[in-house]
């Protein structure tokens, strides 16, 4: 044996005073529960609001879920005929709007900014600017498309367009820094080293940058998208809606209502909550509306999630 | 000895005026240690070069003769500027918008910071290999084929990703994964796999900065060895902070050094001494290489 040892208890008891756990960490402990207790609050009063609106809406949406989904705005809330057809077709062309103006022209920003720009002052003013905008209240995007796509484009007329550009001018800010960044993510190394094998600029942002920053990109513009699909004010500006339309079948595709009135989800949800006071009816469309537009959001934000775990997983 | 000090360019421009004649490419200095070699073996030849981030001089006074076929190192203390040497060897630098070089660097003949100089074909001559593996997140073949790709190449891909890989060491272990992704591969393996990526563009020069500092003993002896095996096609320079590999692989080392500025505390790093590794490691002339070299200081 190499050595031996003599049993010394004294010796590893004073040890275990040492590492033994010493009373409690107090202000670890508290601070566990803080953060805990603000997550649970914040998720309460979700809850609450979901219970809210379902308990205002479920009559509506037992009953009479099919008809109320193509039903039409309406001045009386027992008829039945009452429902959001219009509103789901304003909002869906918003999307559209948003998805084909704010997204390519966003993304082509972002990518200016972070791969081609001079690194100046200018380019700095910008990057502030930019984030400022993201932040001016919608309201102000609003009175923007009132003036230009309203008053100055079409006579004072309201129309869908306007609705959908302004929403689309709206998020673009936010498309253009999440895509930045997005791209800002993207490790240099792997710049690096495609330019080590003699890529040009072209090369590096077609099969290296934009690939690894694609989920992220499509994040958030996904999540733009369930921010222009949730606005109400800009669109009260530009004229939406929130009385009754003039009889259209709700039909989605039919192209010529871009330069006719128009409503959206959120404008209905609106009008009818000022029209409860008036009548009770519309207080339970209301909730039922909200319903419909949270699932609605929801599931967008799950399919941005979704993708972005794809596309990850692709990345390797 | 290839101490060359910019008062002895005239030989070289005399070299360069008449290349058909194959003059001695000759620096000579006192004593016997006399190297000499012919003038289409000179590679690189670098004078008076300094590299600048902003106002700020990283390195200057950077002056040596890269001979072709053989492994140069540069070795010396952290901040010394030895990976901003080896940047500004192919254009890597342009990637930062502050960096500049001044003086002299001249890739057989031609001075790589003309602004004639096209820095992607600069690159697809004289590659690189990083300090940390970094594959693409693409597949083997993919990593390896992505050089000749972006070159414009789209025929004979295969034997390209195939011959890579065998000059790299790397054929008989991914051979079978060639379509998995090249994250999978281990530390050492992925480094290969960036020595095989850098090939596949059949460059005259790779440049190889702290190639091993991420492996472990074993992948880095697989690195050097491989080194050696491709030197006959390919002139190396590798900078390493591993002394005894410069020792190890390296036919010429170059010693760098900081100097830092008392008033504002600023470093610049300068080339002390170049020579051939067997006199540098043996007889240095320079006070302050044979204190790094004996681990008196660094």
């Amino acid at each position: 044996m190499a050595f031996t040892t003599i049993g010394d208890t004294n010796a590893a008891r004073r040890v275990e005073d040492e590492i033994f756990r010493q009373g409690r960490d107090l202000k670890g402990s508290g601070f566990r529960v803080l953060v805990f207790a603000a997550l649970g609050l914040s998720i309460l009063i979700l809850l609450v609001l979901l219970g809210q609106v379902l308990n205002d809406g479920w009559s509506v949406l037992s009953e009479r879920f099919g008809d109320f989904w193509s039903g039409t705005l309406r001045s009386r809330s027992e008829d039945e005929k009452l429902g959001i057809s219009q509103g789901l077709v304003g909002s869906f062309w918003i999307a559209v709007f948003v998805g084909v103006l704010a997204f390519p022209i966003g993304i082509s920003a972002a990518i200016y900014l972070e791969e081609y720009a001079p690194q100046n002052w200018i380019t700095k003013t910008l990057d502030i600017a930019i984030r400022n905008l993201a932040g001016v209240p919608s309201v102000v995007y609003g009175l923007l498309g009132l003036f230009l796509f309203v008053k100055l484009a079409n006579d004072g007329q309201s129309s869908l367009y306007a609705g959908g550009i302004t929403l689309a001018i709206l998020v673009l800010p936010i498309v253009v820094i999440t895509s930045a960044e997005a791209i800002r993510a993207v490790p240099s190394s792997l710049r690096e080293s495609a330019y080590g094998v003699g890529a040009t600029k072209w090369d590096v942002v077609r099969s290296q940058v934009l690939p690894f920053a694609a989920p992220g990109i499509l994040t958030g513009t996904l999540l733009s998208l369930s921010r222009a699909v949730g606005e109400a004010a800009p669109l009260i500006l530009v004229g939406a809606i929130t009385g009754r339309l003039a009889p259209r079948d709700g039909s989605f595709l039919t192209l010529d209502q871009f330069d006719d009135r128009f409503t959206a989800m959120p404008i209905v949800i609106v009008g009818w909550v000022q029209e409860s006071g008036r009548d009770d009816g519309f207080a339970a469309a209301a909730g039922a509306a909200i319903v419909v537009l949270l699932g609605l959001v929801i599931i967008m934000n799950s399919v941005a999630v979704l993708l972005r775990n794809y596309f990850e997983k692709k990345r390797g | 000895m290839v101490n060359l000090k910019p008062s002895d360019k005239s030989i070289l421009k005399g070299m360069r005026v008449s290349p058909g004649e194959a003059p001695e490419a000759s620096v000579s200095s006192e004593g016997d240690d006399h190297d000499e070699f012919p003038a289409e073996d000179l590679v690189f030849d670098v004078s008076a070069l300094s590299v600048f981030y902003g106002q700020f001089r990283a390195v200057r006074d950077v002056n040596m003769l890269i001979k072709r076929n053989e492994i140069t190192a540069l070795i010396g203390p952290s901040g010394c500027g030895k990976s901003t040497v080896l940047r500004s060897f192919n254009r890597m630098n342009d990637l930062i918008p502050t960096a500049r070089v001044e003086g002299n660097l001249l890739y057989r003949g031609v001075d790589l910071y003309d602004e004639r100089v096209d820095p992607v074909e600069v690159r697809r001559r004289i590659g690189m290999v990083f300090q940390k593996p970094n594959p693409f997140p693409k597949s083997v073949y993919d990593n390896v084929a992505y050089g000749p790709r972006v070159a414009g190449r789209k025929r004979g891909l295969d034997d390209v990703v195939e011959n890579s890989l065998r000059k790299a060491a790397l054929w008989d272990e991914v051979k079978d994964r060639l379509r998995e992704s090249a994250i999978g591969l281990s530390g050492g393996q992925q480094q290969r796999l960036s020595i095989a990526r850098a090939i596949a563009v059949d460059p005259e020069v790779l440049l190889m900065d702290e190639p091993c500092s991420a492996l472990d003993p074993i992948a880095t002896s697989r690195i050097e060895e491989l080194m050696e095996e491709i030197k006959d096609e390919y002139t190396i320079l590798i900078v390493t902070h591993n002394m005894q590999q410069a020792a190890r692989v390296s036919d010429r080392t170059a010693f760098f050094s900081v100097e830092v500025d008392e008033s504002s505390d600023r470093r610049t790093g300068l080339l002390i001494e170049y020579a051939t590794t067997d006199k540098l490691f043996s007889n240095p002339d320079d006070e302050r290489t044979e204190n790094y070299i004996t681990g008196r200081f660094g």
